[in-house]
């Protein structure tokens, strides 16, 4: 234990029907005084955390310390934390001077004590002198700093913030940015703020938790999410990238894209791995010069910057330049080692356990995550004869598949996305996707909550009900020993 | 020649012909019977009566009672109800909330039928607590009317208001005092309008309980089958005014609450 952490979840889970789980064994220490921002798309779980930190929700599974002290179970009016709600949560009924006094009044705080408090607050959120409005005269940015002020003039040791600045206009949001910073630094309190908006997260945070499907992804400085993305969510959610799949060389050469390229990260020869290359990363070089070389398709100005995309050969390369190159022109790329970054390949996608059925005149059936198949035996056991309706091996010895465990994989690229949900293996909902160089990578997520990665050229939606079709011939069945 | 176009505006004509045949005129009605004698002059004779007649006001008394402590009762039990079936575990099933409704159904003599029956088994004798009976028949009768608006106020009302109740150092009581009950001041108030007025007039509940005593309903029964239009209007009048009074004073108190703070 670390006497600096303020508060540390040890293996939470939470889970609303005894079956799914919303967040999943997450762990994480936040040291006192910290500016934590919790990151991810809608539903990651992010405000699930947050609610079981504020005492709304309790862990099915798990610890949360506060101190040193458990606090898993305490109900959320002895703990000492404040929370700043997402749609304000203001009580209409009563003015700007009630609803920051509310907290006090509840701990029997002298009037004259009470008063000055309520007007520091006021002060620190810049709203002195508004103590006698009414709630429903207040602006939305307003309202959301009386909120603000209402939550710390309780001088709680965590802030929580459940997405205070989302239903704020962009202008109005980036004030409100700086300002909650510099409230942070001024006060002292450990923040734990919930966000969906990188740039907010990049903005503001001391340290950043990336989360999706209720995991944590990654947990670092804002510099180190964007600079070193742990996978491919990450990379694709934080900023833009370009991903593309390839394989490592000697001497820390990688290729990918169709070309080769200089690294400064060392992997064993063959490794399968993303390449992640920012587009501002990217200089665009006479054309034969560079790395690959490609023709402009589009260039879009952007204030500051010309978003440009460059067709090389069967890639696209998305490119932040401050020139304006025409569309159809040919130019080089160059990427310098520094600015590749190497995600080693995902390598549990796509590989699920399963178990055999008995052998019939069909094949043998495989179940595995919730697809049930027929195959020929020959694919499972090497050199395998029918004899007499019998299966045997090389040495003429019965076989009994029923029961052995396997191990499943298919390659990505060889499944197919349609939309007929009957003609499909198994049919389920886009969970989420990414563009990768010449195609997208679709993870796909099928009712009883399997995940299966599908490469596809067309464009499909998130949310999207699709089947999946997985050719029996391309599977991979492997025996596992006993 | 114009051919008869169809003007969404005329879809107010049944309405307007509506409300002036079975609202304005009925109210003008009363109006001009309880401020005329006889003979049809104007007269505030009837209107002295009531208040000068110590058995009226008696009646005006006793109805009052009647209708507070009933609607009291009914808000106790409204008010925890219409909350649970609201906010509670069960809360998307509207099961519940059928049970409490559906007895609005049935006709209401043949629920007080059926309840004096269960009572004659509890009391033996219906005629000798003819007031408690008048009050569990009058309960029974009018909850479903005081839990729909309340049931109505407690599913708008947002939940995040009550975590940040809590979140602020309340208990479950304080939360209840300082953030639920304020909040739904305003259903509390259409719900006592609801019961309240009903309570005060309702005297068929009073004759199937055996209770003899008249209230304001029964008291304008009563003139009006012995064809006195003029009294009985004027105390319709008089309760009339009285709801009025009543609807204005609570606007008021509610509105003054929202006005000092925005002072």
């Amino acid at each position: 234990m670390n006497s600096d952490n303020l508060i540390e979840l040890i293996h939470v889970s939470k889970s609303y029907d005894g079956k799914t789980d919303v967040i999943e064994d997450f762990s994480l220490e936040v040291k006192k005084g910290e500016f934590v921002t919790f990151l991810g798309p809608s539903g990651c779980g992010k405000t699930t955390i947050l609610r079981m930190i504020g005492g709304f929700d309790t862990p099915s599974g798990g610890q949360i310390l506060l101190e040193d002290s458990d606090i898993s179970l305490l109900p959320p009016n002895k703990r000492p934390v404040n929370t700043v709600f997402q749609k304000y949560a203001l009580f209409p009924y009563l003015n700007v001077y009630d609803n920051i006094a509310f907290g006090l009044k509840l701990k029997n705080m002298p009037k004259d004590e009470m008063t000055k408090k309520v007007s520091e607050a006021l002060d620190i959120v810049d709203l002195s002198g508004y103590e006698k409005r009414s709630i429903t005269t207040l602006s939305g940015g307003q309202q959301q700093r009386i909120a603000i002020a209402r939550a710390i003039v309780n001088e709680p040791k965590l802030l929580l913030l459940d997405e205070p600045l989302s239903a704020l206009d962009y202008k109005m949001r980036k004030e409100m940015q700086l300002e909650l910073k510099e409230m942070h630094k001024k006060l002292g309190i450990t923040f734990i703020f919930v966000t969906h908006d990188q740039e907010e997260a990049l903005t503001m945070s001391d340290k950043i938790v990336v989360m999706a499907d209720g995991k944590i992804q990654q947990v670092g400085t804002p510099e180190e999410i964007y600079n070193e993305p742990a996978n491919v969510f990450v990379a694709d959610f934080i900023g833009e990238s370009n991903i593309f799949h390839g394989v490592m060389g000697e001497n820390q050469k990688v290729s990918f894209a169709g070309s080769e390229f200089q690294t400064v990260d060392d992997f064993e020869p063959g490794t399968k791995i993303d390449a992640v290359i920012r587009p501002e990363d990217v200089d665009v070089v006479a054309p034969g010069k560079g790395q690959l070389s490609g023709k402009v398709t589009s260039s879009d100005f952007k204030g500051t910057f010309y978003i440009t995309f460059v067709q090389c050969g069967a890639f696209e390369m998305e490119v932040h330049c401050l020139k304006h190159y025409e569309v159809g022109e040919e130019v080089g790329l160059q990427v310098l080692p520094d600015n590749i970054h190497i995600i080693p390949y995902d390598t549990t996608k796509n590989h699920y356990e399963g178990t055999l059925g008995a052998f019939t005149e069909e094949g043998i059936s495989v179940t595995f995550a919730d697809i049930s198949v027929s195959v020929a035996p020959e694919k499972i056991f090497e050199g395998c004869q029918v004899v007499q309706g019998q299966l045997q091996d090389r040495k003429g010895l019965t076989i009994d598949p029923e029961g052995r465990k396997v191990v499943v994989y298919f390659p990505p690229n060889q499944a197919k996305l349609l939309d007929d949900m009957s003609a499909g293996t198994v049919s389920g909902v886009i969970n989420s996707f990414y563009y990768i160089g010449d195609h997208y990578s679709y993870t796909v997520r099928s009712d009883a909550e399997f995940d299966y990665v599908v490469d596809d050229p067309y464009l499909w939606n998130q949310g999207d009900r699709v089947s999946v079709s997985i050719p029996v011939d391309q599977m991979e069945i492997s025996l596992v020993k006993e | 020649m114009n051919k008869l176009t169809f003007d969404r505006k005329m879809l107010v004509i049944p309405y307007v012909f509506f409300l002036v045949c079975f609202v304005i005129l009925p109210l003008l009605v009363i109006v001009y019977y309880g401020f005329t004698d006889g003979s049809g002059h104007l007269s505030f004779e009837n209107f002295l009566a009531f208040f000068t007649n110590p058995k009226t006001m008696g009646t005006l008394v006793y109805s009052l009672v009647i209708a507070v402590t009933v609607t009291l009762i009914c808000l106790a039990i409204a008010y925890p109800v219409a909350y649970i079936l609201a906010k509670g575990e069960y809360a998307k099933h509207h099961f519940f909330l059928m049970i409490f409704v559906l007895p609005m159904w049935i006709n209401f003599t043949l629920r007080i039928t059926a309840l004096k029956e269960i009572l004659t088994v509890i009391e033996w004798n219906l005629a000798l607590h003819p007031f408690a009976n008048t009050i569990v028949g009058m309960v029974y009768d009018f909850l479903p009317f005081m839990i729909m608006p309340l049931f109505n106020a407690f599913t708008k009302l947002d939940s995040s208001m009550i975590e940040a109740g809590r979140d602020l150092g309340a208990n479950s009581l304080q939360t209840l005092t300082k953030v639920i009950l304020p909040l739904s001041v305003p259903g509390i108030i259409s719900a006592v309008t609801m019961v309240f007025l009903p309570a005060m007039t309702n005297y068929v509940v009073l004759d199937m309980m055996y209770n003899s005593t008249y209230i304001m309903g029964s008291l304008i029964g009563s003139y009006f089958s012995s064809f006195d239009w003029n009294n009985g209007s004027v105390i319709s009048a008089i309760l009339l005014m009285f709801i009025g009074l009543c609807t204005i004073l609570t606007n008021y108190a509610v509105q003054s609450k929202a006005e000092r703070s925005r002072a």
